[in-house]
């Protein structure tokens, strides 16, 4: 996987997460903060200025460049996990890419940071399915769906972590902001890298 | 939404311009966001860092000078600050014994500083210890939430830790210091209306007339239950009550008892809230050793109030009387 496929599907989860700042902040309104959309996209618009200024030259730099500036500019809790993710991608990253190892790094770097296992309700709960699909050898698109499956087994949990766990039971009954934006990601990469695996 | 602001987009950035006219012996850097002693580093002192979203002024800028905070981070409203504004604080104020991080228990926080600990130790010499505070205790469900939120004892061991640090204790002292506060206080809060994100425009939560949220966190987050409005004196037994079922407080000296204010509940009712909790105090045996009333840790403009009881001995109250100079708390000066 080359690095300049790579910076496409970055800027197409940015423009996707632009796309989807008022839906992702009214799932976070309603369980959350509030502040998802916002602080996402915030984060991606300056990745997006970074790339722009300085173009990366591997998919190691391209992925560090990422995590660095998401840690730097989104705060709350999704910074350090996108950008634990992506600092996780950038060294499990070597020329050749394989996407499915890179991937399960990722989501390594999630659940380390984050503490949160699958049906707490949180980014995991998309990230991990994707993966498996990707490791047992699926499409990108198919590991998109299966993000999207999970982002929708969210919707009757109830949340264990984050500030969404304060509300107990009244949790339940909407999908995790966290795992839609993950499920975004996992569509970019879908829309852009095709059906490499 | 009615408040003294311009741009709901700038009120962070516009407010700290205020602090730094208002207090000149601070340095405030607008870039970072960060407020810093004006002597720091001061050379052989642990370093004390705190921060965390904005919205619970004084918390936590208010509280930076000497005898309490080195450095203070502004995140934006109700949000944590990001890893590279907390690496910053703690290269200010890193004056050779190390730097203590007081991190308040949500998600957020504890991950961001989480990630500057690991940038400095990548990066620098700098010893840093961090000690999460968890004391609220509305929260019951420990193991099916992100843990009890850190509340109104952040106060009391900021101050705490700050009098050991300034007697030039060293770092692991300091942090047992801090620890310990932690463990020997507990608090719960009440809401009588929501707060207004300036950048939201309405109020966070929906609390009719009559209503009010026992157990509310300083972001709105919900509280145990909702009930009819009740005189104070029923009130201060709902807060107390449980603080008091959660750890014994007899047999010590006393207790450092906090009646705070989260934001628009005037100073009046507070000290008629003191009063209630004082008599419920002397019911139970328990003596009030020293007291703090006041809005320290608030939820801008959310009315009600919230009571963090600390157990207090001797080391603790010697470094509660010590002498502080910072913008929300002075004494002994």
């Amino acid at each position: 996987m080359d690095t300049e496929a790579l910076t496409a599907w970055i800027r197409e989860f940015a423009r996707l997460i632009a796309l989807n700042k008022a839906e992702l902040t009214e799932l976070d309104s309603a369980i959350g903060d509030g502040d998802h959309g916002a602080n996402m996209d915030r984060g991606l618009q300056a990745v997006v200025a970074v790339l722009d200024a300085e173009p990366q030259e591997t998919p190691s730099a391209l992925f560090k460049k990422v995590g660095m500036t998401l840690i730097s500019k989104v705060g709350g809790a999704s910074g350090p996990l996108y950008g634990t993710a992506f600092l996780r991608m950038a060294a499990a990253a070597g020329e050749q890419a394989d996407l499915a190892k890179v991937l399960r790094a990722g989501l390594d770097g999630v659940v380390a940071r984050g503490k949160a296992g699958l049906g707490d309700k949180t980014m995991v709960d998309a990230l991990s399915p994707a993966v498996d699909v990707l490791e047992a050898g699926g499409t990108m698109r198919a590991a998109a769906d299966a993000a999207g499956r999970g982002r929708d087994a969210t919707i009757p949990l109830i949340a264990r972590k984050g500030r969404a766990s304060y509300l107990g039971e009244r949790s339940a009954g909407h999908a995790d902001p966290g795992a839609t934006s993950v499920t975004l990601l996992l569509t970019a990469a879908a829309t852009t890298l095709g059906d490499a695996g | 939404m009615k408040k003294l602001i311009n741009d709901p987009a700038n009120v962070i950035s516009d407010a700290l311009l205020g602090f730094a006219a208002a207090h000149p012996e601070l340095r405030v850097d607008h870039e970072n966001r960060i407020v810093v002693r004006g002597d720091a580093p001061v050379r052989g002192k642990v370093g004390l860092v705190s921060g965390g979203g904005s919205g619970h002024e004084p918390l936590h800028a208010g509280f930076v000078g000497p005898g309490m905070l080195d450095a203070a981070c502004a995140g934006e409203v109700f949000t944590s600050p990001v890893p590279d504004q907390m690496v910053a604080a703690t290269q200010a104020v890193d004056g050779g014994a190390g730097v203590l991080h007081i991190v308040k228990n949500y998600t957020g926080d504890i991950m961001n500083f989480e990630l500057a600990a690991e940038m400095v130790a990548a990066d620098s010499g700098t010893q840093v210890v961090s000690v999460v505070i968890d004391d609220d205790v509305a929260v019951q469900d420990s193991l099916y939430t992100a843990g009890r939120r850190g509340v109104g004892a952040t106060v009391l061991v900021e101050k705490i830790a700050g009098a050991a640090a300034e007697e030039g204790r060293p770092l692991d002292q300091v942090a047992e210091v801090a620890r310990k506060v932690n463990s020997y206080a507990r608090s719960m809060g009440l809401a009588l209306t929501s707060c207004t994100v300036p950048a939201a425009g309405k109020p966070t939560f929906d609390l009719p007339e009559g209503e009010m949220e026992v157990g509310i966190g300083i972001h709105g987050e919900p509280g145990r239950r909702r009930v009819p409005v009740a005189p104070a004196a029923e009130i201060a037994e709902m807060l107390v009550g449980p603080i008091l079922s959660d750890l014994d407080f007899t047999g010590g000296d006393g207790v450092i008892a906090f009646v705070n204010g989260m934001g628009a509940t005037p100073l009046i009712e507070l000290y008629l809230m003191f009063n209630e909790v004082s008599q419920l105090l002397a019911k139970a045996g328990i003596p009030v050793a020293r007291s703090l009333v006041g809005p320290y840790i608030t939820s801008l403009d959310m009315a009600g109030c919230s009571v963090t009881l600390l157990k207090a001995d001797d080391e603790l109250l010697r470094l509660w009387d010590a002498p502080v100079r910072t913008p929300a708390l002075r004494k002994g000066v």
